[in-house]
């Protein structure tokens, strides 16, 4: 049944437990996403060094989807260069259907592996809460835009 | 409503199927489905009668004048007008308090004048007066939501006092179905000399309203929520009131002359509707009453009550489920919200439609005050009409076991 896919285990799990929740204080960028029309919000706190995210914090209430996307978001990208969350962003939205087209990532690099997101894949059979997986991820992009606006004018 | 099976087999979209399950409709609150004698009376009214209205002196305008000002006069009879020329046409509830709170509102307002609105509020409620009080210099006080989730008249002289002009309520809660004492509420306003304003989009499509009884100086409601088109929507104001008004757009049908540096307005109402009407809707308008006439507006009350009963009882036997609302039907509409342990509302929503065919609400329905009053974020909100029946609340409940299954609350 489409609704198993959709609440699966994992998902429900992100849900109760959310990784990685809290506040960063220390040289953290700090975005909100938000869905007016159904008001649930996400917040991330990233630290990025060297062009790695080296620490993430979330903020957040909502449906199951958007805050057990963010959670899995979180565990997803600490490590990975701001290029190879660029791919994971592309990889997940993919998945999604959010971008259509035939340039996927290249299976050889690291922003390809979308691992426990996987999980997620469901949710494309829910056209109207698709927006709530993807909630996450409009914070997260809107942090590395700032670190990358801010890099730029100190480069 | 002897036959409810009949009725329903006069809304055609009632009979379709959702992921392969019978439609429950339970969103009516939101705005409810249309009966095929008010989907062919527009469409008859295209074919047949069309044209725009108080034009030239041909015989299709003056067929459609006729049905445009016939809608009026229906929907003056509906809240006990005094008279068709006390309603103004707008595009629904929400352009109807913009048109008192600017129209009335902006004239009359002073810096340190005050405006008492209810907690419960819907946005549509409190913006328009958040804007004209901006303003003006006019300052908001709010009537608080007790435990029993009426509005708290403890501190009722307090906050409705002397500098009092306006006091703006909604006669029936689109998220917990509470109807305020809007009769007692309107007696202390005048009794401080400030105009009445109700919000009845949920009122008039549910019960007898008249207009003198809740001693109103304005009431807006939705053509859309009464089985008419979107579009469409009243504002009564008494004769009086809205010869106090100024009208918020200029241009044609609202004049009765134009010069190159003044001009001079049509009378009332049409001082208020620049610009071709909705007229179609309006005559959809005028079959949507036609019908309910015929159900009769106390058989319609009656059935919302018994369904609402029946919705409570078989509610209060979900584990974990909470409903946000009164629980005396002699105080409350169809309109019932509720949450379920730790399953978010969206997901309550999803489950229902996935697996019921079931349409609820889900969110804060546009009462973001009343939410944050509740203390929630978020409900999901069952709404009943004239057309909802025992079996489709039996497919809400079931549902809901469904949602508590895959969320593992046992």
């Amino acid at each position: 049944m489409p609704i198993d896919d959709l609440y699966r285990d994992v998902i429900l799990d992100h849900y109760r437990n959310p990784r990685r929740r809290g506040r960063l204080n220390h040289d953290a960028i700090h975005a909100d996403g938000q869905n007016p029309s159904c008001g649930d919000e996400f917040g991330v706190d990233v630290v990025v060094g060297g062009g790695i995210i080296t620490d993430i914090a979330t903020q957040g209430q909502g449906c199951s989807i958007s805050q057990a996307s963010g959670s899995m978001m979180a565990d997803a990208v600490v490590g990975l260069t701001i290029d190879e969350v660029r791919d994971l962003a592309s990889s997940f939205k993919r998945m999604m259907s959010i971008v259509e087209g035939d340039n996927p990532v290249d299976p050889e690099r690291p922003g390809a592996v979308l691992g426990d997101l996987e999980a997620l894949q469901g949710v494309r059979q829910f056209p109207v809460r698709i927006r709530c997986a993807d909630l996450a991820w409009v914070a997260l992009e809107d942090a590395i835009d700032q670190w990358e606006t801010a890099a730029a004018v100190g480069a | 409503m002897s036959d409810l099976a009949h009725l329903r087999r006069d809304f055609p979209l009632l009979g379709r199927a959702v992921h392969g399950k019978p439609l429950v409709y339970l969103d009516s609150a939101a705005s409810s489905q249309k009966p095929v004698q008010v989907i062919d009376a527009v469409a008859e009214f295209y074919a047949t009668s069309y044209a725009n209205v108080h034009r030239g002196a041909y015989t299709l305008s003056d067929e459609a004048t006729t049905a445009y000002e016939g809608a009026r006069a229906k929907a003056a009879a509906m809240v006990g007008a005094a008279s068709p020329t006390e309603i103004v046409f707008t595009s629904g509830t929400t352009a109807a308090i913009n048109t008192v709170a600017y129209g009335w509102g902006l004239d009359h307002l002073r810096a340190g004048d005050r405006i008492v609105l209810t907690v419960m509020e819907h946005h549509s409620n409190i913006v328009p007066w958040q804007l004209v009080a901006g303003r003006t210099g006019a300052e908001l006080a709010y009537l608080r939501v007790g435990a029993d989730h009426q509005v708290d008249l403890t501190d009722l002289e307090e906050v409705i006092d002397e500098r009092t002009r306006i006091v703006a309520v909604s006669a029936m809660s689109n998220v917990t179905g509470t109807m305020p004492p809007v009769t007692q509420l309107a007696a202390a306003a005048h009794a401080v000399g400030a105009v009445v304003v109700v919000d009845a989009a949920q009122a008039v499509p549910h019960l007898p309203v008249d207009v003198a009884t809740l001693g109103a100086d304005f009431l807006a409601w939705s053509g859309h929520k009464m089985l008419g088109p979107t579009g469409i929507g009243c504002l009564w104001g008494r004769a009086d009131r809205l010869e106090e008004m100024s009208p918020l757009q200029g241009g044609g049908e609202m004049i009765s002359d134009v010069g190159l540096y003044e001009s001079r307005w049509a009378p009332v109402p049409h001082k208020f509707e620049a610009g071709t009407p909705p007229i179609a809707q309006a005559v959809g308008l005028g079959a949507a009453i036609d019908y309910l006439d015929k159900v009769g507006m106390d058989a319609v009350r009656r059935h919302e009550t018994a369904i609402t009963g029946y919705a409570l009882d078989r509610l209060a036997t979900i584990p974990d489920l909470t409903v946000h609302g009164p629980t005396d039907l002699a105080v409350r509409g169809g309109a019932v919200s509720f949450t379920l342990g730790d399953i978010h509302a969206h997901d309550i929503a999803t489950i229902l439609d996935e697996e019921n065919g079931v349409a609820i609400r889900a969110g804060h329905h546009c009462a973001k005050p009343l939410m944050r009053h509740l203390g929630l974020t978020s409900a999901a909100r069952a709404s009943f009409y004239v057309y909802t029946t025992e079996d489709e609340i039996d497919q809400l409940v079931a549902g809901l076991h469904t949602a508590r299954r895959i969320f593992g609350l046992s």
